[in-house]
């Protein structure tokens, strides 16, 4: 079920408009070994599916379709397990109709 | 150093921020408002529905030039499990009045607008600017704000926080606490576009009217949740939002969550054959009058989502936001006019303001909604939906069983589902709470 819904959550960001940042990521994981309960709950939470596990089963995040809910934020900043800093002015998610 | 000095610097472009700018501006202030969107609303979600009465208190003409999508005429709450609906629908030709009570917007185009208004009243609008930090005193004063586009600092006599719901500067400089994950909802929405004949069929509207549907059951899986669907001229605005900490519990993903609501056959048909143009995704603040943090301090004010002012009960936002932060400037134009500082002291006239508003009275009534129904979710959100649901088939199917027995079964079900003091423990609470 996960697999195909990511497939899908990445369809309905292709209908979004962003400018993104090159290079700047307005959030970042903190390294770690092994991901905590709060990180490996992002990989469902997150409605634009931007967080996801690589084969070394560390969590990483990819920000271009972020859609600056602030989700993580809340779950996972006080934890340390990630910084969230909103992206510089003009840039991130443009909504067109919000 | 200060490069610049306003009376007062504005950080959002939301309902609240726009208020706030908008009524100091047309006080005479020297108003500086900052907005990290190319726009005001490029970063603004809501459903939405917009409550003329507290739009009226700033912009009293808003009618003949704002972008308004269809005044409500009919509200349908649905109780669903996975195959039915049982709805309560009120719908009234009073509400095709002169002026009429709610609307629903679509937040980008209707945001551009109220910026307008702010800008016309001579407000300093920035947009594209992130404001980077709140700037304090030895003393823990604020003082101004740092942003990323104009170097140097920029400092003012007080600093409205209209920064919405994640309130990052404000819990940054330890201002108020992060909302915590058992006090927001998530919110994913999609705009659906019909040709407006279509969408008029659908929903029996006429002209501008507009019908809004609400539904809880076992379109949340048991968490505490509600989907939505609102209509706007050619487009519906459809939605599912759950607390955050239930989401985490569940591993329910929210887009699963929303393409299930979508496929659901009471909400398919609706929706069938539309063009999907945008996905969102927000939080809601839930945790009701218990979580609204310290509103005032030196240097400062917090109002709307910042605040967590929202009626979740009555699913009101952006008219507690638009109050709020219209009554912050009030205040602050008051101690400007006495040529008082901005100090707690005297900045706690907008938290008297806001408690003699319907704002306050209205979250406290509810204080104890918000722990009955985030702790009782299962009860509240898919035991009964699915119990009424049994009761309707049961009362509308006729297949030769007398009716007696019918009801009996009814009741039965209830009773095994839930016992008799969990029943009457829930009426009392619910009452209690509601009060």
């Amino acid at each position: 079920m996960s697999a195909e819904a990511a497939v899908r959550v990445e369809d309905k960001l292709y209908l979004n408009r962003y400018l993104v940042d090159s290079g700047r990521a307005h959030i970042k994981v903190r390294p770690h070994a092994k991901p905590s309960a709060e990180l490996l709950s992002l990989l469902k939470l997150c409605p634009a599916h931007c967080y996801e596990m690589n084969s070394a089963g560390q969590v990483e995040i990819a920000t271009d379709g972020c859609v600056e809910c602030g989700t993580c934020r809340i779950v996972a900043e006080p934890s340390g397990d990630i910084e969230w800093n909103y992206p510089r002015g003009g840039y991130g998610v443009l909504f067109k109709f919000g | 150093m200060i490069d610049e000095r306003f009376d007062a610097i504005v950080v959002g472009a939301g309902m609240a921020g726009n208020a706030a700018a908008l009524t100091l501006a047309k006080r005479g202030l020297k108003v500086l408002q900052l907005e990290r969107g190319e726009y005001s609303g490029s970063k603004n979600v809501q459903g939405a529905i917009l409550y003329a009465d507290m739009l009226e208190k700033l912009v009293p003409n808003f009618r003949e030039d704002a972008p308004l999508e269809r005044h409500l005429v009919e509200q349908r709450f649905w109780m669903m499990d996975d195959n039915s609906h049982t709805g309560l629908h009120y719908r009234s030709d009073e509400f095709n009045e002169e002026r009429p009570n709610r609307y629903t917007i679509i937040r980008a185009q209707f945001d551009k607008w109220f910026s307008k208004k702010v800008q016309e009243a001579g407000a300093v609008v920035l947009c594209e600017t992130t404001v980077l930090e709140l700037l304090q005193d030895a003393y823990g004063k604020v003082i101004g704000v740092r942003s990323d586009r104009i170097s140097g600092k920029i400092g003012a006599d007080v600093v409205v926080l209209a920064e919405g719901v994640s309130g990052l500067l404000g819990t940054r400089a330890g201002l108020r606490k992060m909302p915590d994950k058992n006090n927001v909802a998530l919110a994913v929405k999609e705009m659906h576009f019909l040709p407006q004949e279509t969408l008029e069929a659908r929903f029996n509207l006429r002209g501008d009217e507009g019908a809004v549907i609400e539904a809880v059951g076992t379109i949340s899986q048991g968490m505490t949740g509600m989907g939505f669907i609102y209509t706007n001229k050619e487009s519906i605005s459809l939605g599912i939002g759950c607390l955050v900490a239930d989401f985490e519990k569940t591993g329910q993903t929210p887009y699963g969550l929303l393409e299930k609501f979508k496929q659901h056959p009471s909400v398919a048909a609706l929706i069938a054959g539309s063009e999907v143009k945008e996905y969102a995704a927000h939080l809601i603040p839930e945790g009701g009058f218990k979580a609204i943090p310290q509103l005032y301090g030196d240097g400062w004010v917090v109002v709307g989502d910042a605040a967590q002012l929202n009626n979740a009960v009555h699913r009101e936002g952006s008219n507690l936001a638009m109050t709020s932060g219209r009554l912050a400037a009030e205040a602050i134009f008051q101690i400007k006019s006495r040529r008082d500082p901005m100090t707690k002291k005297n900045l706690s006239l907008y938290k008297k303001m806001l408690d003699e508003s319907f704002v306050m009275k209205d979250l406290k009534k509810y204080r104890d909604m918000p722990d009955l129904l985030h702790i009782q979710a299962q009860n509240f959100f898919l035991t009964y939906p699915q119990l009424v649901s049994k009761a309707m088939t049961n009362f509308l199917r006729v297949d030769g069983t007398p009716k007696r027995e019918k009801e009996k079964a009814t009741f039965r079900s209830f009773l095994t589902a839930r016992s008799p003091m969990g029943l009457v423990g829930d009426a009392v609470r619910l009452a209690r709470a509601w009060r």
